[in-house]
């Protein structure tokens, strides 16, 4: 049975939501989303499941939660959709409250189950039509509901208003000067061969990151710019509190200023979710084949930069090093093996994790999980203790984490099981590396 | 066999192939209304992560419990091979197309259907024993179980002659019709849907996210 003082969390953002509901509602609703949103995937998954439970021990959270049969994938869907379309949407408040507690916190849309799945079922994809049916509700997590509102606002997803946004890269473009001479941020420099993107976290919370790469570009010699208008804001909490209308728009506003400036590229900051609801969510959702312009991640930039010789590694890192391999660009692009070319060459002691590559565990920060905040924290720490054990098995001092959900997950992680280690992403690690003087 | 049985065979050849085609083009024309389901799937790495699947201990999960992957390929192999290839099936091909093929020993044929009974009753056993699967196991589950051992269980009996034999042939081959029919109408699709979901995520995995999923 699922975690009791976790199933009495209060969250305004359902529990407002659920008092506002009519069963007419709810049960069109479902309705709708079963019958139009959905079609064959949906049907064979749905026949096709013999109810085996070999996916159980795929999930961070039923290896965490001493194998409690509720936190299976399988168990979740039974729990939320199975019912849904046994009892035709006639559900009640109580039943949604659970279901949404759920979708949005017990699942962290990771796909790591279809890899243990045989018939290959997409548990995620099921979790996340009732994320969508929860949205329609009104039945989201407050605090990633605020973010999906600001996405909608300002199409970002922290409140950047558009001067702190160029006040910001402008301050970045000052420190980044002073570590190097000569380095810039271009603005709406059309025709660069790589138009940088950020998730918002960096301009409100981590701005460092923005200066870092600055000087990363410059040491390349990159022809590269920053867009000065909206359409910066890679990421996409829309795609995962289930807003999808505003998770299309926000792709669209990204993919149309890469666009205007006619560049080569997309480079994209160290963010797994990111990548995802540009190269995937975001094109499938506005019926695109594939997106308009090549986009890569930063660890595929950061390999070819290292490979190509145009950034030389003068100082390697000494302690020991792990790496988080994350969910979204190593089980959804494969990154594994360059990951761990940039880290080899950044790193002189590099301890690999078990279960690693597309096996590695989830962080449960990510799909949303971290965004839903501080009421669900003590929760996701529950559901992530395979995660401490798997960290401190590696006996690193340090884990880099090419991701900023990876990043806040396992920094929460470290915190709250005393694992007494820190958390880098690579871009980090680079500047201090890369030898400036050449 | 009796010739009052031969509509219902009859009956159970078109349901298991015309019951299998209709689910089939049905789901063909729902995929086509999602945009990316045909574009997505990929032969290459649809085959190959199905192969992965087919393949004992091809897979990370299979590895991680070798008892149930041994015991579930034996179940599945001896289900779909032994009532092809029993003596008593080849005759009867024999009889009405004059088509004639390799049969197996008898003796063979009887441990390959106690093998499918035994790993059904493991698989039985299981879902009462295993939490995290009688969590999600209902009535039905039990049955398909049962459904499934049926034909064999009074195969095995009708060739032993534990019971006359026009009443043991009799409920061999009734429930050898049931267990046809209900295929495409019920979780025994994973049959063939296997293939279709398999090749759908070794294509989204393979060839559009650039990985693996075994």
């Amino acid at each position: 049975m699922s975690d009791p003082t976790d199933m009495m969390i209060a969250d305004a953002g359902i529990d407002e939501g659920i008092k506002k509901l009519t069963p007419e509602r709810i049960e069109q609703t479902i309705r709708h989303v079963l019958d139009n949103e959905s079609a064959a995937r949906m049907k064979v998954y749905l026949e096709t499941c013999v109810h085996c439970g070999l996916c159980a021990e795929a999930c961070h959270t039923y290896n965490s939660r001493d194998r409690d049969p509720d936190y299976a994938p399988v168990a979740k869907v039974k729990n939320t959709l199975w019912e849904m379309v046994k009892r035709k949407g006639k559900v009640d408040g109580p039943f949604l409250k659970n279901a949404a507690r759920i979708a949005f916190t017990e699942c962290g849309a990771c796909r790591r189950c279809s890899m243990y799945c045989p018939f290959g079922i997409d548990i995620a994809y099921q979790i996340m039509t009732v994320r969508r049916i929860c949205s329609l509700l009104g039945l989201v997590p407050q605090y990633l509901q605020d973010t999906t509102n600001s996405h909608a606002v300002t199409s970002n997803q922290m409140w950047v208003q558009p001067d702190d946004w160029i006040d910001t890269l402008m301050w970045q473009e000052e420190e980044a000067m002073s570590e190097l001479s000569g380095a810039r941020i271009p603005l709406d420099k059309e025709g660069a061969d790589v138009f940088y993107s950020v998730i918002a976290p960096e301009p409100k919370i981590l701005a460092q990151l923005i200066g870092n790469m600055a000087v990363i570009m410059k040491a390349a010699n990159i022809d590269w710019t920053m867009p000065s208008a909206d359409g910066w804001d890679n990421s996409n909490m829309a795609m995962y509190s289930g807003d999808f209308e505003v998770m299309g728009r926000v792709e669209r506003a990204h993919w149309e200023r890469a666009a205007q400036l006619r560049v080569k590229r997309i480079v994209m900051g160290e963010c797994g979710h990111a990548y995802r609801g540009a190269v995937y969510d975001g094109p499938k959702w506005l019926a695109w084949k594939q997106p308009p312009i090549p986009m890569v991640h930063a660890v595929e930039f950061y390999y070819e930069l290292i490979k190509s010789g145009k950034l030389v590694i003068k100082r390697k890192i000494e302690e020991p090093v792990t790496v988080q391999d994350p969910c979204n660009i190593v089980r959804g692009r494969g990154l594994h093996d360059k990951l761990r070319y940039v880290i080899k060459a950044l790193c002189e002691d590099f301890r690999d994790m078990e279960p690693r590559h597309e096996h590695n565990y989830c962080c449960a920060a990510g799909g949303g999980v971290i965004n839903c905040g501080p009421p669900w924290k003590l929760s996701r720490m529950k559901s992530i203790r395979c995660k401490a054990d798997q960290l401190a098995a590696t006996k690193a001092s340090l884990i880099i984490t090419p991701c900023h959900n990876c990043h806040s997950g396992i920094e929460d992680i470290i915190g709250h099981y005393k694992l007494g280690m820190h958390v880098k992403f690579i871009n980090e690690l680079l500047v201090k590396a890369i030898d400036l003087e050449s | 066999m009796e010739s009052y049985w031969i509509p219902f065979v009859w009956l159970a050849f078109v349901g298991l192939l015309g019951g299998t085609a209709f689910k089939i083009v049905q789901m063909g024309r729902l995929a086509s209304r999602e945009k990316t389901v045909f574009p997505t799937l990929d032969a290459k790495h649809g085959a190959r992560s199905v192969l992965h699947w087919l393949l004992p201990f091809g897979t990370r999960n299979m590895r991680l419990r070798p008892f149930f992957t041994v015991v579930s390929f034996a179940f599945h192999a001896c289900l779909l091979i032994t009532p092809l290839f029993v003596m008593g099936h080849a005759v009867l091909w024999q009889q009405s197309w004059g088509i004639s093929w390799w049969s197996l020993p008898a003796p063979v044929a009887d441990f390959m259907s106690l093998v499918v009974v035994a790993g059904g009753l493991f698989f039985i056993l299981r879902r009462i024993a295993a939490p995290q699967v009688r969590n999600v196991t209902t009535w039905s589950d039990y049955a398909i179980v049962l459904l499934v051992i049926a034909p064999f269980v009074t195969g095995f009996v009708a060739h032993q002659g534990w019971l006359p034999s026009k009443h043991a042939i009799a409920l061999h081959i009734a429930s050898g019709i049931a267990w046809l029919l209900a295929i495409p109408f019920t979780r025994l699709a994973h049959m063939f849907w296997f293939v279709f979901s398999r090749a759908y995520m070794g294509s989204e995995f393979g060839a559009v996210r650039n990985a693996r999923d075994w």
